[in-house]
C-alpha cells in the first residue's frame, strides 16, 4: 500500500525504477549508520504523535475485553476470559447489525466505485468550463458528514420534505411517505443514498489523480488500432487504473465498515434498529448500557473483520498486478 | 485528434446532469435557511416563498448568552483552532517522517510505513473507552488540546504516506545537486524539496483540515461544554434540540459547510496533483 506503482514506463534516460529494492540511493556508500540514526530521529515525532495516542488504548481495550468492566471508574473487575466474546457472538443483535453493516458497505462502496469511475472520466474529459465542473464535483466531498446527514434528513422529512413534495407533484408517488421512519430497509437505503451522494466525488477525485498518470498516447494508439471508446476504456484505461481502484476500494470499505456519524444524525439507528450498524451497536452497548467489556470485544471483532477484508483486497491486488505485466 | 460532435454533446449533457444532482440538495439547504417557517412547512409545497428572512443568520451571528447562536459560534471557533493545530502538527511530523521514508535507507522501512497505516484500521470505538479514562486522568477531557492530540493521531498516518509518496516522485538529482553544493540533508529538504512539494503539502493540509472539521465520534464523547465542542457536535445538537426549526438547522449547516467548501474549491487543482495516488505526474 505504499507508492502507487508507475503507470507508464520510464522514458528519461536515467531510468529510476520506483520499486524500493532497485532504487538508487543517494550517498549510500558514505552514509550507512548515519542514515539510520537520522531516519529514526525524523520518524520519532510522527511515531510519538500516533503511537503515543493509539498503542496504550488499543492494548487496554484488549485487556478490558477479557474482564467484566461495567463502570468507567478504576476498580477491581472479574476476569472472564473469552466470555464477553462468546456472549456477544451469541447475541442476535450483533448479527442483525453485522448484516446492516455488510449491506451498507457492499452497496455504498460498489455504487461509489462505479459512479466515481464514470465521474472521473467526465472530470478528465475535454469539457468547456472544466475547472467549474471540477469545483462543483468537489463540493459534496467537502460537506461535513453531519451536515450531509442533517440535510438529507430534512430533504426526506415525512411531512415537509422536498423529496415528498417533488415526487408527489410529479405523480411519481401517491402521497407523502415516511422515508426514514417506517420501513427499516427503505431507511437503510436512504442512508446509502446520502453516503453515496457525498463520497462518490471523493472516489472520483482519487481515480482522476490516477487517470492523469495514464499517458494519452496509449488510448490514442488503441483508437488508431480500431478500438472504440468503450473497448479502449476496458482494455487500456481500466487495467492501468487497477492499483488506484484497489486503493480507493480499501479506503472506502474501511470507512464504510466504521460508519457511525451519518447513521447517528439521519436515523439514530432506527426505525426499530433497522439502520443500526456495528459501530452504532457498539456505541450503544458501551455508552448507553455501560457494558464496556462487551463494547471492547465488539470493537475487536470489528478490527478482525476489517483486517480480513483488507488482506483479501491486498491479495487480489497482488494477483491482478501479476497478471498484467 | 478531434473529438466527434456527438461525443462532445454527450459529455456536456452528462456534466450538466451531474451538476444538477450535486447542486440540488445544496440549493435546497440554502433555500431553507432563508425562507420563512410557514413556507417551509406548507403542504402542498409553495415553490415560491412568501417570506424571505435573515433571522436565522442574525440569531447565529448575534444571539447572546445561552442561545443556540452563541453555542454555534463557540463551536466554529473551537473547530478552527482544533483543525488549525492538527494541520500544523501533523504536517510537520508528516514532512519529516515522510522525507525519511522516501529518501533514507534503514531497516524495516516498509514495515514502518505499514504499521502507521494499520492504525487507520482500528475503529475509533475500540480506542475511545480507554482514551476517555486516560484523558480524564490528565485533565484533557473537554479541552481543545485533548482533541488536537487525538486528531493528530488520525491525520498523521495519511500525512506521512502522502508526503513520502510525493517526495518519492521528485527527482533525486535536484537534492544531490544541493548537497554537492554543501547543503546538509535537512537544508536540502527545506530549501529544495519543500518548495517543490507545494501540491503535496496543500493536499495533505486540506485533507487533515477536512478530517478534523468532519470528525464526530471522538468530539461527541470527549467534549461536553462550549469550551471544546466542535461544529459537527453542535449541528447534531441543533437537530436534536430544535427538531422543528428546520430553517435554523439549515442555516447552521450552511455556515458549517462554508469553510471546508471554500478551502476545497480554492485548492482544488492541488488536490489532483498532490494526492499520493496521482503523485506520478502524467
Amino acid at each position: 500500500m505504499t507508492a502507487a506503482p508507475p503507470a507508464r514506463p520510464a522514458t528519461a534516460p536515467p531510468a529510476r525504477p520506483r520499486t524500493p529494492p532497485a532504487r538508487r540511493w543517494p550517498f549510500a556508500r558514505r552514509a550507512g549508520g548515519g542514515q539510520v540514526r537520522l531516519a529514526l530521529l525524523l520518524l520519532l515525532p510522527a511515531a510519538l504523535v500516533v503511537f503515543g495516542v493509539v498503542l496504550y488504548p488499543a492494548g487496554r481495550a484488549l485487556v478490558i475485553s477479557f474482564y467484566d468492566v461495567d463502570s468507567p471508574f478504576p476498580g477491581r473487575y472479574p476476569f472472564v476470559g473469552l466470555r464477553n466474546y462468546t456472549q456477544v457472538l451469541a447475541d442476535h443483535r450483533l448479527w442483525t447489525a453485522a448484516g446492516h453493516t455488510a449491506y451498507f458497505t457492499a452497496v455504498s462502496t460498489a455504487l461509489e466505485l462505479v459512479l466515481g469511475l464514470g465521474l472521473a472520466q467526465l472530470l478528465a474529459a475535454p469539457l468547456r468550463l472544466r475547472w467549474f465542473f471540477r469545483a462543483i464535483v468537489i463540493l459534496p466531498w467537502a460537506l461535513p458528514t453531519i451536515v450531509n446527514g442533517a440535510m438529507w434528513r430534512w430533504i426526506l422529512n415525512a411531512q415537509y420534505g422536498v423529496a415528498n413534495a417533488l415526487l408527489t407533484e410529479l405523480h411519481l408517488q401517491d402521497g407523502y411517505r415516511s422515508w426514514l421512519g417506517n420501513d427499516p430497509f427503505l431507511a437503510l437505503n436512504m442512508v446509502v443514498v446520502a453516503d453515496v451522494w457525498k463520497n462518490a466525488s471523493l472516489v472520483a477525485f482519487f481515480l482522476l489523480a490516477g487517470l492523469q498518470t495514464i499517458p494519452r498516447e496509449l488510448n490514442e494508439a488503441a483508437r488508431v488500432d480500431g478500438a472504440g471508446p468503450i473497448r479502449s476504456f476496458c482494455r487500456v484505461t481500466l487495467p492501468l487504473l487497477v492499483p488506484h481502484i484497489a486503493l480507493v476500494l480499501v479506503l472506502r470499505t474501511i470507512e464504510a465498515f466504521k460508519v457511525f456519524d451519518i447513521v447517528y444524525v439521519m436515523t439514530g439507528g432506527g426505525p426499530a434498529g433497522g439502520t443500526q450498524t456495528i459501530t452504532f451497536f457498539t456505541y450503544l452497548e458501551a455508552f448507553s448500557a455501560q457494558r464496556f467489556s462487551a463494547g471492547a470485544s465488539l470493537a475487536y471483532l470489528t478490527v478482525i473483520a476489517i483486517l480480513v477484508l483488507a488482506l483479501i483486497y491486498l491479495r487480489l491486488l497482488r494477483q491482478s498486478e501479476l497478471r498484467s505485466p | 485528434m478531434r473529438a466527434s460532435l456527438r461525443y462532445r454533446l454527450f459529455i456536456h449533457l452528462a456534466a450538466l446532469a451531474t451538476s444538477v444532482v450535486i447542486l440540488a440538495p445544496f440549493a435546497w439547504l440554502l433555500y431553507s435557511s432563508f425562507v420563512g417557517q410557514t413556507d417551509l412547512v406548507s403542504r402542498p409545497m409553495r415553490w415560491l416563498p412568501e417570506h424571505v428572512t435573515l433571522d436565522r443568520y442574525r440569531e447565529i451571528f448575534a444571539g447572546g448568552g445561552t442561545s443556540a447562536g452563541a453555542a454555534f459560534r463557540g463551536a466554529m471557533v473551537n473547530s478552527f483552532l482544533v483543525a488549525g493545530g492538527t494541520v500544523v502538527i501533523s504536517l510537520t511530523v508528516g514532512v519529516l517522517g515522510g522525507y525519511a521514508l522516501a529518501r533514507l535507507r534503514f531497516p524495516l522501512r516498509r514495515v514502518t510505513l505499514l504499521s502507521f497505516l494499520v492504525t487507520y484500521m482500528l475503529p475509533p470505538i475500540a480506542l475511545i473507552i480507554p482514551l476517555y479514562l486516560l484523558m480524564s486522568r490528565f485533565g484533557l477531557l473537554d479541552t481543545r488540546t485533548g482533541l488536537i492530540i487525538v486528531y493528530c493521531s488520525l491525520a498523521t498516518p495519511f500525512a506521512l504516506w502522502n508526503m513520502s509518496t510525493f517526495f518519492g516522485s521528485l527527482p533525486v538529482e535536484l537534492e544531490e545537486a544541493a548537497r554537492v553544493d554543501g547543503c546538509s540533508r535537512l537544508g536540502a529538504l527545506v530549501r529544495v524539496m519543500l518548495p517543490l512539494s507545494k501540491p503535496g503539502i496543500l493536499a495533505t493540509a486540506l485533507y487533515a483540515f477536512l478530517l478534523c472539521w468532519d470528525e464526530f465520534l471522538y468530539s461527541l464523547i470527549f467534549t461536553s461544554t462550549s469550551q471544546a465542542k466542535t461544529v459537527p457536535v453542535a449541528i447534531a445538537e441543533f437537530t436534536g434540540r430544535n427538531a422543528v426549526d428546520f430553517g435554523l438547522i439549515a442555516a447552521g449547516g450552511v455556515l458549517a459547510a462554508l469553510p471546508p467548501v471554500a478551502l476545497a474549491v480554492m485548492f482544488q487543482r492541488y488536490l489532483i496533483t498532490g494526492l499520493a495516488s496521482g503523485a506520478v505526474k502524467g
